[in-house]
């Protein structure tokens, strides 16, 4: 159960990936009890607990955009198409696609591999193995 | 089209991946600076300059009864390193060969990774200040044989946490000295990269272009690098043999702690 955040072997994985992996864990966690709240505030009618619920609930949503920034930070291709989703009026679906598709775009010439703007997308190198 | 028009070079997308991997290969063991410092971005080509917090008071003022103050920014730097690729190389490649001659790639690669790493660790004069520029520590001399290194690193980080700046921490050796140190056994056969890192808890980098070597705090929070546009391929111009490519970056660093350093001199 312990080392179920990762799908490979964990003794063949960078450290970094490793890495990578627990936060994508925690990131899950974090949504879980966002939801788990959500319903047991959604039925709670004492005004105490549905208090202390809500000040949890805070709690998670705060360790989740932790876990988040942290993500994008490490994977400049998140980033990029995360920056042309979230915080944006309009269509969730239209901006996802475009977001994609300037991302991803002309893969050979434009960007490799769907790192951003063309980079190598070598970004931080802090826990990485040599 | 990016500004990199990448587009425009007579090049395959496949060319385009080898030329990707090639420097993706040269430049991860060379970055000294970013396995030790924060890093931030990448913010894109567009961005130019990084938020210091900071203003400078303005002797004028548009009228009488207001004062003004004007913003105090550190502005990124570009470095770029060109190159030339034979056109028959990469048509060679294209046809499946595996040893298409990529030298000047790989020389700019190393070059570009130099520059990075004296722009963190000794600065850019007139540009950026490095560690061993910013922190207030007298250096610590490394001494001649690598032997011995152990105790000017046991002193680095003696005079770290003296200072309170808690750990753990990381060692950024210059070629030489990295050099030396992996080929060092000490008495008995231990291995002196092993010794150091029992001292340091934490990671000893090869660092071309640093001369001596650098002990900081890996706690997070002392050490800025805020990348720009990172480190690309872009495009020139080419003629019927050659094109004309080059490897760029934009990026900025800032020492917020200069204490959490010390400067060890070969």
């Amino acid at each position: 159960m312990g080392f179920d955040q990762y799908h490979e072997p964990p003794e063949e994985l960078p450290a970094a990936t490793r890495t990578f992996a627990r936060l994508c864990a925690s990131l899950t966690e974090e949504a879980e009890a966002i939801g788990w709240y959500e319903q047991r505030i959604a039925v709670e009618t004492d005004p105490e607990a549905l208090a202390v619920m809500r000040d949890a609930q805070g709690e998670e949503f705060k360790h989740f955009s932790m876990d988040l920034e942290f993500l994008l930070r490490r994977a400049p291709a998140w980033r990029e198409i995360a920056e042309g989703i979230l915080f944006k009026l309009g269509d969730i679906v239209e901006h996802g696609e475009e977001a994609e598709a300037e991302t991803f775009e002309g893969n050979g010439a434009e960007g490799e591999a769907g790192y951003p703007s063309g980079s190598l997308g070598i970004g931080s190198l802090k826990g990485a193995l040599r | 089209m990016n500004h990199l028009l990448r587009s425009l070079a007579p090049i395959s997308d496949d060319g385009w991946k080898m030329l990707d991997d090639e420097a993706r290969q040269r430049l991860q063991p060379a970055l000294a600076g970013r396995r030790l410092v924060d890093f931030s971005g990448s913010h894109g080509w567009q961005y130019s300059a990084t938020n210091l917090g900071r203003t400078a008071s303005l002797s004028t003022a548009p009228c009488e009864g207001v004062t003004g103050r004007q913003r105090r920014v550190l502005p990124l730097v570009e470095v770029r390193a060109d190159f030339e690729l034979s056109l028959d190389e990469l048509r060679d490649a294209d046809r499946g060969a595996d040893d298409a001659d990529l030298a000047t790639l790989d020389r700019a690669a190393h070059q570009i990774a130099v520059a990075e790493n004296i722009a963190v660790f000794h600065g850019w004069q007139g540009a950026l200040t490095g560690v061993g520029e910013a922190t207030p520590h007298n250096p610590i001399p490394l001494g001649a044989k690598p032997d011995n290194y152990p105790r000017p690193v046991a002193a680095a980080v003696e005079l770290l946490l003296h200072n309170g700046i808690s750990g753990p921490y990381g060692l950024a050796l210059g070629g030489e000295q990295y050099q030396q140190v992996a080929q060092t056994a000490e008495h008995g056969g231990y291995p002196l990269l092993e010794h150091l890192h029992k001292i340091l808890d934490g990671p000893i980098v090869w660092a071309p272009g640093v001369g001596g070597a650098v002990v900081l705090s890996l706690r997070g929070g002392d050490f800025q690098f805020e990348s720009g546009q990172d480190l690309s391929i872009g495009y020139t111009s080419h003629d019927g043999e050659s094109v004309q490519l080059y490897l760029e970056e934009s990026f900025s660093f800032h020492v917020a702690t200069p204490e959490a350093a010390v400067a060890l001199t070969a």
